[in-house]
């Protein structure tokens, strides 16, 4: 009896009025708690995003803030596309970023797939392996300088030992054809235990059982690899390729301690080029319309990179 | 390959872990090396750094790091024998070359430097992260999707290409070279980690909590407080842990924004230099102080390191 006066009572109070007891609404609640962060995140990326767009048709200075601006329309995007330097530019970028997934994701699979044999201590071997991608890559970069002189260094002292070339002939940094291999050395150093360990993920994901059935139907090691090993891990070697793809595509820190874009421009990546522009020669406008250029680049890569988080969801 | 024995058919034979794990044991140690190079090094004198061969047995000395905190200047013999006793080891070993301790070097205001802006960040980061994921984990959000990709869309940004506006707009404001800047530019970075890696740990914990503990007559904001925090706890200090790292460890922008007084370690490490060229073990030294605690981290977190760096994609 008692309760059922009291369910009464519940049904009789109003709904809003019962969530106002009980504090802010739940909608209230959502969007005091989202508003922070988007309004960090408008204030420090996108207005300045948008500061950015405004310069890039323009020839603004910033060394310069008392001088005219003159808006210039499409015509910085224009030199930008016509520019003999950028265009070289985007293909040491492309070099770059084409070795070091390859020799990344050929080394952080094979390493990955190896572990996966668990043999004994394979778990404290893997965490030495994964130690070199926590590290700052401007810190341990610059060390690397270095490794690399010639005689002195380590690195060069290796070479030299191993190949009998004289030791002062081995010059990573100052060789034209070397230098770029000197910074994919050091970044796959760094980075293939990123790749690994994703790889492991993926192979450490696929049912036992699938194994088992294929050793019944008597699949030789080679076909179960092919058939089994590779299309089930690839979701997971497609993400860490593109982490490592959008990463490098904005390589920086690095090159600019290994080589500083040298020797001449032979290891120029569009980082480097557009701080060149921006901090050195102080074309704001012009470099604002190449960091555009950059952004619309990486907010492809970026679909694609959802698209493909997606679909290894959906598995 | 027979069918009755007692493990598992497809477990590697043994032969085929002895293979592997050499192989590894192999990579591990050659990868290795650069590190304990950095080690030797920051012991070393500079004649022995530059040695030919290199040295891989050496006498130790702390000459290294006495170079890393101290800035000296070259004196006359007779002017050196006029000074009393020497005060300190550093003061002796630097005496040896003909020098004296002129004062303190950069490097432990950098340092400060490092932490203030690295902890002030992730405090930042990690705060506005964990209301967010719950925000987002619990509440039926319009365009949801599309704002987490906003989210997560302002870390593919070159990050030389953030930095001209920010510079410009630092300028105007009067945050260039300041540790407010740093911090407030390193949250934004690090809210997009924080927020995707936060919402999947709030996703695995069960709704249920809330909704009983909310019969019990708490608010919604109590049973936030009350359940929810304390079982993310774990990947709270995941996320920091990640959130530091990445502040720690961040160059492009600090060598771009700061040039003295809110300069951190990275840009400034570089830039150590002795009599004739870069004082090597003094960067060893400097170099070694700055990645001990990233060591510690790593180890604390081998467990959680994979759903961090991909941003919680992969969880395994």
């Amino acid at each position: 009896m008692l309760n059922r006066t009291a369910d009464n009572v519940a049904r009789a109070t109003p709904e809003p009025l019962a969530k106002k007891i009980r504090g802010i609404s739940d909608k209230g609640l959502a969007w005091l708690f989202i508003s922070p962060t988007i309004l960090l995140l408008l204030a420090i990326n996108i207005f300045p995003l948008f500061w950015a767009i405004y310069l890039s048709f323009t020839n603004y200075r910033a060394n310069r803030p008392n001088d005219v601006v003159k808006n210039l329309g499409f015509a910085n995007y224009k030199r930008i596309l016509g520019d003999q330097d950028i265009w070289i530019a985007m293909q040491t970028t492309a070099h770059f970023v084409f070795w070091t997934i390859l020799l990344q994701t050929v080394i952080g699979f094979t390493l990955a797939w190896l572990i996966d044999r668990k043999f004994r201590g394979h778990a404290f071997w893997t965490t030495i392996i994964l130690v070199p991608m926590m590290l700052s890559p401007a810190v341990v970069g610059n060390f690397w300088r270095f490794l690399y002189e010639p005689q002195i260094g380590l690195f060069s002292y290796v070479v030299s030992f191993v190949t009998g070339i004289p030791p002062t002939n081995v010059q990573m940094l100052s060789n034209v054809e070397m230098a770029p291999w000197a910074i994919i050395i050091v970044d796959t150093w760094m980075w293939t235990p990123y790749v690994m360990l994703i790889c492991l993920a993926g192979l450490r994901s696929i049912p036992e059982y699938i194994y088992e059935a294929a050793e019944v139907d008597r699949a030789s090691n080679w076909r179960q690899f092919w058939s089994i090993t590779l299309p089930m891990a690839l979701p997971f070697i497609m993400l860490a390729v593109l982490f490592r793809g959008i990463e490098n595509f904005k390589m920086f820190d690095m090159v600019n301690l290994l080589t500083g874009g040298g020797p001449g421009s032979t290891t120029e990546v569009a980082s480097i080029t557009l701080k060149r522009q921006a901090f050195e020669s102080w074309r704001t406008g012009y470099s604002s319309a190449f960091a555009i250029i950059l952004f619309v680049a990486v907010f492809g890569l970026a679909n694609i990179y959802v698209k493909a988080l997606n679909k290894v969801k959906q598995r | 390959m027979s069918l009755t024995t007692a493990h598992s058919v497809v477990a590697p034979s043994s032969n085929a872990k002895l293979i592997a794990g050499t192989i590894i044991i192999a990579y591990a140690l050659i990868s290795i090396v650069p590190l304990l190079w950095i080690f030797a090094t920051s012991f070393k004198t500079p004649p022995d750094s530059i040695a030919y061969p290199p040295k891989i047995v050496f006498q130790p000395s702390i000459e290294g790091y006495c170079n890393l905190f101290t800035t000296r200047t070259r004196q006359t013999p007779e002017y050196i024998n006029s000074l009393g006793p020497a005060t300190g080891v550093c003061d002796a070993t630097v005496r040896k070359r003909n020098m004296v301790i002129a004062g303190p070097s950069n490097f432990l205001p950098r340092f400060v430097n490092s932490l203030i802006i690295a902890f002030g960040s992730t405090f930042c980061a990690v705060f506005l992260g964990t209301l967010s994921a719950y925000g987002f984990s619990r509440f039926k959000v319009p365009l949801a999707d599309d704002l987490l990709f906003f989210i997560l869309s302002t870390r593919f940004m070159p990050p030389i290409a953030v930095a001209i506006p920010i510079y410009l707009m630092y300028r105007e404001i009067g945050l260039s070279d300041t540790a407010l800047g740093m911090i407030l530019l390193y949250t934004a970075v690090n809210v997009s980690l924080a927020v995707w890696l936060l919402k999947g740990f709030i996703d695995e914990i069960p709704r249920e909590y809330e909704e009983a503990a909310m019969i019990d007559g708490y608010t919604r904001l109590q049973a936030f407080w009350r359940t929810v925090l304390p079982q993310a706890t774990t990947g709270i200090a995941a996320t920091a842990i990640f959130c530091l790292i990445f502040a720690w460890n961040e160059y492009a922008f600090a060598a771009l924004l700061t040039s003295g007084t809110a300069q951190t370690a990275p840009p400034f490490i570089p830039t150590i230099i002795g009599e004739g060229g870069q004082d090597w073990p003094a960067v060893a030294a400097g170099t070694t102080i700055f990645l001990v605690p990233i060591l510690v981290f790593t180890i604390l977190l081998r467990k959680q390191l994979l759903r961090g760096i991909t941003f919680g994609a992969v969880r395994k």
